[in-house]
C-alpha cells in the first residue's frame, strides 16, 4: 500500500506552532503528586535534585571540617575525642571526594549536557534517575553513620591492615567500602550515560571539533571514570573479601601485601583529582568567552590539553607512594611524569589568559570567582610541582604541607570555578539572577579565608606537623599557625554561608530575560521554566559554529519557530535525535523513557544488597539482590526495545529517519560496549593483582601443599570450552535471526544458555576439586576470586541468553528488531575474553614457574 | 673534625634562618620549637632538601606572581589588543615550552638527591619497628652485641647510620624532619633509610602514617651525639639495669608488669611485648614523646595509660594505690 507523503507542517502558521507546542508540553509534562513527582526522570528535574543533594553533602562535610579546625585551634585541646576526630577527617575527605566533588560534576552535567547539545534529554533518562537515587541512598547511609559513632575512621584512603583488621576497624570500614562501592557503581552508570550522550546525541552538524568545550571535558572525564573507578571497585572487592571472609589479600603473614591496596587505590585516586578538576575548568571555558566577547582562543590547544591531562593522570599514581620505599628508578620516573602534568595545565591557564587579552572583557560576578580560582589554583598547582619532586616529598608527604597543597588545588581548581558556574548558570536554570552584591560579599571572606586557613599549613607542615593528628603538643612552634588556620576556616565558612543566603533569597528576585549574559553557546537557548515546559529546545538545530547564538543568523528565532528538526511530538512520544559519533550526521529518532518508579525501585533494592551486607545480614541481602534482578529485568522488558508503530518518520527539513536501530547505530549498543570496557578494567585489575603477587614472591604459586595446589588445566579448559561454546552460539543466534531463521536462532540461544550454564559450574569445579583453601594463603584466594568472577559473569550471561530467548518467543525480538541479541553478543564477547585470560592464567601459569 | 665543625656552623645558620615571620607571629612558640622541623636540619639529606625547598619556594613564588600579573595585564589591556597569532604564540611559549624547560631543569637538578648514600659493612645498623603506638629500637653495631631500647634514637654525628624499618601490626612512617625524609614501616617488608647527622643536639621525630587512635601520640626523641660520646652511651645501654632501690622492683613484678616489659638484669622470664625499660630513667620523655619524664606523669600513666594515649595496648591499673604507683614510678625513673 503506497502511502501519500505526510504533509509538511507550515511553521509560518502560529496556530500550527501553538498546536505543536501543546503536544510537546503534554508529552514532556512532569508527573504530579506528593509521591509521583519523584518518579520524574527528566534531566531538568533529576539534575536539580542531584545538584542540591551534592551541594548539601558539601555543606555537611564542611561542617565536619569546622569541628576539626575548632579541635586544632589550640594545642592539647579536648573538644572531641581521638575516635571522633578520626571519624571526622575520614568522613570529611570521603564525602568531599565521593559525595560532593564527583557527584556534583555528574549532577551539573545531567542538568546542562542536553542543553549544551540542543537535545531534549539524555539518552537514558531512567539511568540518570537510577544514578541519583543510588547516590542519595548510599550518601545518606555513609554520611549518617557519624550520628551513630559508627563512621569509618581509617582515613579516606582506608589503608590495610589498619582498616581490614577486625580488632582495629569496626563496622565503619564496611560502611565505607560497601556504601561507597554502591556510589561508584552509580558513578560508572552516569559515565556511560554521559559518554553516549556526548557521542550520539549531538545536534546535526555539530562535528567533534564544533562541540562546546564543556562537552569535550565531560567526554574526557567520563572516560577517565570508566578506567579509574573499576580498579578501586576491584580493590573494594579484595578488601571486603578479607574483612568478611578472611581471605588474606593484604595480610603479609599469609602471602598478601598491604601495598597492593595502595596501588589499586591510587590508580583510582590520582585520576580522581583530575576527574574533579577538569569539569570545573570546563565551566571556566564556558564562562570566559562569554565575558571576553569572543571565541575561546586556542580551541585545539585546550582540547589537546584536556585529553593529555586525562592520559597523563593515569601515570602518576605512585607519587602518592614515594615514602613506601619503592625502587628509586620508579620514583624518578613517576616524579618526572608528575611534573609533566603541569604542562597541559599550564596550556589551559594560558588559553584563558590569551582569550581575555584578545577579547573585550566585561566584569561580572562569575569572572570574579574565575579570577579567584586562578590565583588560588596557581599556588596549589605550583606546590603540586614541589611535592612531585621526590626528595622534597619525602619531607612534605603526610604533613600539613600536603593538606595545604590539596586544598589550594581543590578550592582553586574545583570549588571557585563551581561557584563561578553557580553565578553564571543560575539564571539559565531558575530564570533569576543571583545578587552581584551578595556574590562579592561572599567572595572576599572566602578568598581571604582560603589563604588564612591554608597558607600557614605549608609552614606548619614543614615545621613537623603530621596529617591526621587529633592534637599536637604545645612545644613545636605550630600553635599560632594552627590558630590562624582555624580563624581562616571559619572566615571561609562565613563566605559559603553568604552564598547559601543568596540562593535562599533567589525566589524573591525578579525574572531576567533569556540569555542574560548574551552568551554564544547553545545552552542559552533555554527558556527558564515559567511553566512545566521540560522539552528543552523547541526544535533541534543544525549547527555550523562553536558559538551558534553569535554566529548563525536568526538562529534563536528559527529554533523557536520550530524551523529545525523534530519540532513536534505527533505520536505523543519523547523523542531524541541520534547522530553519528564523528560528524553528527542524523541516524535515527530514538524514543526514550518517561517518568517511572522503576529507577527508584532498582536503586532501593540494589542499595539493600550493599547495606544489608554491611550488617552481615546475608539472607536478606540475597533476597534484596533477587528483587533487584527482578526489577532490572522488568525495566528492560517494559522500558527498552519497544517496537515503534511505524518504521520511519519525517524529522523536519525534508529529512526522514528510522525510528528503530540496533547494533553500533543505536545508543543501547554503545551503552553496553562502554559498560563492558569498565567491567573489563575491573577484571584486569584483578589479573594485575595476580601478577603483582607473583612479582613480590620469589615463589608464586607457593609449594603445593594441602589447600594450596593449583586448579590445574583440566577443569579450566572444560570451563573455557563451554563458555566459548556459549559465546559462539550467541553469535550464531544473532546471525540466524538477522537472516530470518528465527527457530534456528532460538535453538542456538537455548543450547548456548545450557553451555554457558555448564561453564559457570565448571569454572568453580577447578578450584573446588583441587581443594584450594582461600583462607590459607593469598594464592588460593586470588584463584578462587578469578574463578568466581568468571562464574558470576557467565551466570549473568545465561540470564541474558534466556531473556533474549524470551524476547524472541514473545515477539519482541524479530529479524527487524534485533537490538537484544546484538547487545548481549557484546556482553558475550567480553565474557569470552575474560574466560580466556582467566583460565589460561589459573590453569597453566602454576606449571610455568 | 673540621668537616663536622663546618657543618655545625652551617646548621646554626640554617636554624637561625627559620622563617622570622613565623617566629614573630609565634608568640606561643616555646624554646624547643624547631626540634621537629625541616627548617632546623641536622642531617645531610635534610640540609640539601631545605636548600631545594627555598629554591623552589622562591622560584615558584616568582612564577605565581608572574602569572597573576599577566592575567591582570590581559584584563586591563584595551579590547582585542592581542591578535590570534600572538595569542597562539603566548599559549605555546608560556603555557607549553616554558613549563617544559623549567620542569626539566628542576628534575635534572633534583635527581642526584634521589640516590641513597653508600653503606659500608662497618656502619651502624639500627632496627626500628613501629608498633601501635611506640617504637622498638635495636642497635646492631658492627661486631658488637645487639641492644634493645624504645622510643628514643641516638645517632653519632658524622657517621653513616642505616635504619632498618618495619612493623608487626599496621603501617607507620618514620620521620625525623631535621635528619632526613620519611620512610614507611610496612608489615612484611623492611625498608632501609641511610642518614648522616651533621651536628649534635636534641631533636624529635614522629609517626606520619595514620596508624590508629593514638597516631598523634606516637613521637620519639632523637639525640645526635659526638661519636666518642655516642660510643660510651651505647656501651652503657648494653649493660643490665642498675641495682634496684625501694619497693618498686617487687611491685613491678607483683603487678605483672614484667609480663610485657623487659628490664635486663632484673626481671626473669619476662617477654618483650611492650617497650624495653632497662634504662628507662635515662630517656628524655615518656610514652613515645607524649608525656614529660617525671614521677607524677609515670605514676599517672601506669594507672590510666589511655588518658594520655587513647587506644594504647597497655592495660589500665585503676585499683593500684597511689603509693604503689609512686613506688613503681620511682623505681623506673631510677633505671639509668
Amino acid at each position: 500500500m503506497a502511502s501519500s507523503p505526510p504533509a509538511i507542517p507550515d511553521q509560518n502558521d502560529p496556530a500550527v506552532r501553538a498546536a505543536q507546542e501543546d503536544r510537546l508540553r503534554a508529552v514532556w509534562a512532569a508527573p504530579r503528586g506528593l509521591f509521583f513527582k519523584w518518579t520524574d526522570t527528566n534531566n531538568n528535574a533529576v539534575g536539580i535534585w542531584y545538584t542540591v543533594t551534592a551541594f548539601g553533602m558539601m555543606l555537611f562535610a564542611g561542617v565536619l571540617a569546622l569541628i576539626m579546625r575548632a579541635q586544632l585551634a589550640i594545642p592539647n585541646n579536648d573538644l572531641v575525642s581521638a575516635s571522633t576526630y578520626n571519624q571526622l577527617f575520614t568522613l570529611h575527605g570521603s564525602m568531599m571526594m565521593f559525595l560532593f566533588a564527583v557527584p556534583i560534576f555528574e549532577a551539573v552535567s545531567v542538568l546542562l549536557l542536553p542543553q549544551l547539545l540542543g537535545a531534549r534529554d539524555l539518552p537514558f533518562p531512567r539511568l540518570s534517575a537510577f544514578g541519583y537515587w543510588s547516590f542519595l541512598i548510599g550518601g545518606v547511609f555513609v554520611a549518617g553513620s557519624i550520628f551513630f559513632g559508627a563512621a569509618p575512621d581509617g582515613g579516606w584512603f582506608m589503608y590495610p591492615p589498619l582498616s581490614t583488621e577486625p580488632a582495629l576497624a569496626g563496622i565503619g570500614a564496611d560502611i565505607w567500602m560497601l556504601g561507597l562501592t554502591f556510589i561508584e557503581v552509580s558513578s560508572i552508570a552516569a559515565a556511560v550515560e554521559l559518554i553516549v550522550g556526548v557521542l550520539k546525541c549531538r545536534p546535526p552538524g555539530m562535528r567533534l571539533n564544533l562541540m562546546p568545550l564543556y562537552a569535550w571535558y565531560i567526554l574526557v572525564v567520563a572516560v577517565m571514570i570508566l578506567f579509574a573507578f573499576p580498579p578501586l571497585i576491584a580493590g573494594d572487592l579484595l578488601f571486603e573479601l578479607e574483612r568478611l571472609l578472611d581471605w588474606p589479600f593484604f595480610d603479609a603473614s599469609r602471602g598478601g601485601d598491604p601495598i597492593l591496596w595502595q596501588h589499586l587505590f591510587w590508580i583510582f585516586g590520582h585520576p580522581e583529582v583530575y576527574i574533579i578538576f577538569l569539569p570545573s575548568i570546563a565551566i571556566i571555558a564556558m564562562v570566559v568567552p562569554t565575558f571576553a566577547r569572543r571565541h575561546l582562543l586556542g580551541y585545539p590547544w585546550i582540547v589537546l590539553a584536556a585529553v593529555g591531562t586525562g592520559f597523563l593522570s593515569f601515570g602518576l599514581w605512585v607519587h602518592h607512594m614515594f615514602a613506601v620505599g619503592l625502587p628509586r628508578i620508579s620514583i624518578g620516573f613517576f616524579s618526572a611524569a608528575s611534573e609533566a602534568v603541569a604542562i597541559p595545565t599550564g596550556v589551559q591557564i594560558f588559553v584563558f589568559i590569551a582569550t581575555i587579552w584578545a577579547g573585550s572583557m566585561i566584569w561580572s560576578t562569575p569572572m570574579l570567582y574565575a579570577a579567584g580560582a586562578l590565583v588560588v589554583f596557581v599556588i596549589g598547582g605550583l606546590t603540586g610541582v614541589m611535592v612531585a619532586n621526590a626528595p622534597f616529598d619525602w619531607q612534605a608527604h603526610d604533613t600539613y604541607f600536603v593538606v595545604a597543597h590539596l586544598h589550594y588545588v581543590l578550592i582553586g581548581g574545583m570549588l571557585f570555578p563551581l561557584f563561578a558556574g553557580l553565578y553564571y548558570y543560575w539564571p539559565l536554570v531558575t530564570g533569576k539572577k543571583l545578587s552581584d552584591r551578595l556574590g562579592h560579599i561572599a567572595f572576599w571572606p572566602m578568598f581571604v579565608g582560603v589563604h588564612l586557613a591554608f597558607f600557614p599549613m605549608h609552614i606548619s607542615g614543614l615545621m613537623g606537623m603530621p596529617r591526621r593528628v587529633y592534637t599536637y603538643p604545645a612545644g613545636l612552634g605550630i600553635s599560632t599557625l594552627n590558630l590562624l588556620s582555624t580563624i581562616g576556616a571559619f572566615l571561609f565558612a562565613a563566605g559559603v554561608a553568604a552564598i547559601v543566603i543568596d540562593l535562599l533569597l533567589s525566589p524573591r528576585r525578579p525574572r531576567v530575560p533569556r540569555n542574560v549574559w548574551n552568551a554564544g553557546t547553545l545552552e542559552w537557548l533555554a527558556v527558564p521554566k515559567t511553566q512545566d515546559e521540560d522539552w528543552g529546545v523547541r526544535s533541534i538545530p543544525l549547527i555550523e559554529s562553536r558559538y551558534p547564538l553569535w554566529d548563525q543568523p536568526d538562529f534563536v528565532r528559527k529554533v523557536d519557530e520550530g524551523r529545525f528538526y523534530l519540532p513536534d511530538a505527533e505520536e505523543g512520544k519523547r523523542e531524541l535525535m541520534i547522530t553519528t559519533v564523528l560528524d553528527a550526521k542524523p541516524l535515527q529518532i530514538a524514543r526514550i523513557g518517561g517518568p517511572s518508579v522503576v529507577p527508584m525501585l532498582a536503586a532501593v533494592t540494589l542499595g539493600g544488597v550493599f547495606i544489608l551486607t554491611t550488617f552481615h545480614l546475608y539472607w536478606p541481602a540475597l533476597a534484596s539482590g533477587v528483587a533487584a534482578l527482578g526489577v532490572i529485568l522488568w525495566w528492560l522488558a517494559t522500558g527498552t526495545g519497544i517496537h515503534p508503530e511505524k518504521a520511519e518518520k519525517p524529522a523536519g527539513l525534508g529529512l526522514t529517519l528510522p525510528l528503530y536501530s540496533s547494533g553500533p547505530n543505536s545508543s543501547g549498543w554503545w551503552a553496553m560496549f562502554i559498560t563492558m570496557i569498565g567491567d573489563a578494567t575491573a577484571f584486569f585489575s584483578l589479573i594485575f593483582s595476580y601478577f603483582y603477587y607473583w612479582t613480590i614472591h620469589p615463589q608464586f604459586p607457593p609449594n603445593p601443599g594441602p589447600g594450596l595446589a593449583g586448579p590445574g588445566p583440566f577443569w579450566s579448559m572444560v570451563a573455557l570450552a563451554l563458555i566459548l561454546a556459549g559465546w559462539a552460539l550467541t553469535i550464531a543466534a544473532r546471525e540466524a535471526n538477522a537472516r530470518g531463521r528465527v527457530a534456528l536462532a532460538r535453538l542456538a540461544l537455548l543450547i548456548g544458555a545450557a553451555a554457558t550454564s555448564a561453564g559457570t559450574v565448571a569454572s568453580l569445579l577447578g578450584p573446588w576439586s583441587s581443594g584450594l583453601d582461600p583462607k590459607l594463603h593469598v594464592y588460593p584466594a586470588i584463584v578462587w576470586l578469578l574463578a568466581m568472577w568468571v562464574a558470576a559473569h557467565a551466570a549473568i550471561g545465561v540470564i541474558m541468553q534466556i531473556f533474549t530467548l524470551g524476547c524472541s518467543l514473545a515477539g519482541r525480538m524479530t529479524p527487524a528488531y534485533d537490538g537484544d541479541v546484538r547487545n548481549i553478543a557484546v556482553y558475550h564477547h567480553f565474557l569470552a575474553l575474560t574466560a580466556v585470560v582467566t583460565f589460561v592464567v589459573i590453569g597453566f601459569f602454576p606449571g610455568l614457574t | 673534625m673540621s668537616t663536622i665543625e663546618r657543618r655545625n656552623v652551617e646548621g646554626g645558620q640554617l636554624r637561625g634562618a627559620r622563617p622570622r615571620g613565623v617566629v614573630l607571629l609565634g608568640l606561643l612558640a616555646s624554646s624547643c620549637a624547631g626540634e621537629q622541623s625541616t627548617f632546623s636540619p641536622f642531617g645531610i639529606e635534610a640540609e640539601t632538601t631545605l636548600l631545594l625547598t627555598w629554591a623552589m619556594s622562591i622560584g615558584f613564588a616568582l612564577v605565581a606572581i608572574g602569572v597573576v600579573w599577566l592575567a591582570v595585564h590581559a584584563y586591563r589591556a584595551p579590547p582585542e589588543q592581542l591578535d590570534l597569532k600572538s595569542g597562539m604564540r603566548l599559549v605555546l611559549w608560556l603555557g607549553g615550552v616554558g613549563p617544559t624547560l623549567l620542569l626539566g631543569a628542576m628534575l635534572i637538578l633534583s635527581l642526584p638527591s634521589m640516590r641513597a648514600m653508600p653503606l659500608q659493612a662497618e656502619d651502624l645498623r639500627v632496627e626500628v619497628s613501629g608498633e601501635q603506638f611506640w617504637w622498638r629500637v635495636r642497635y646492631l653495631p658492627a661486631g658488637g652485641v645487639a641492644v634493645e631500647t624504645a622510643n628514643e634514637i641516638r645517632v653519632p654525628v658524622g657517621r653513616i647510620v642505616a635504619f632498618h624499618l618495619s612493623s608487626p601490626d599496621v603501617i607507620h612512617s618514620f620521620w625525623i624532619p631535621g635528619l632526613a625524609g620519611k620512610l614507611d614501616m610496612i608489615p612484611g617488608r623492611t625498608n632501609e633509610l641511610i642518614v648522616r647527622a651533621t651536628r649534635p643536639g636534641n631533636f624529635r621525630g614522629a609517626c606520619t602514617e595514620f596508624c590508629g587512635l593514638s597516631h598523634a601520640n606516637m613521637a620519639f626523641d632523637v639525640v645526635a651525639m659526638e661519636p666518642a660520646e655516642f660510643d660510651r652511651w651505647l656501651a652503657v645501654l648494653a649493660q643490665p639495669a642498675a641495682a634496684a632501690q625501694g619497693s618498686g622492683a617487687a611491685l613491678f613484678q607483683s603487678y605483672g608488669c614484667n609480663g610485657c616489659h623487659m628490664i635486663r638484669g632484673q626481671t626473669q622470664a619476662s617477654s618483650s611485648i611492650g617497650p624495653d625499660l632497662t634504662h628507662f630513667g635515662a630517656r628524655r620523655s615518656l610514652a613515645a614523646g607524649t608525656l614529660p619524664m617525671n614521677p607524677e606523669a609515670i605514676a599517672g600513666f601506669i594507672r590510666d595509660p589511655s588518658a594520655a594515649k587513647p587506644g594504647v595496648r597497655m592495660p589500665a591499673f585503676p585499683d593500684m594505690s597511689g603509693e604503689d604507683a609512686a613506688a613503681i614510678a620511682a623505681y623506673l625513673q631510677g633505671l639509668r
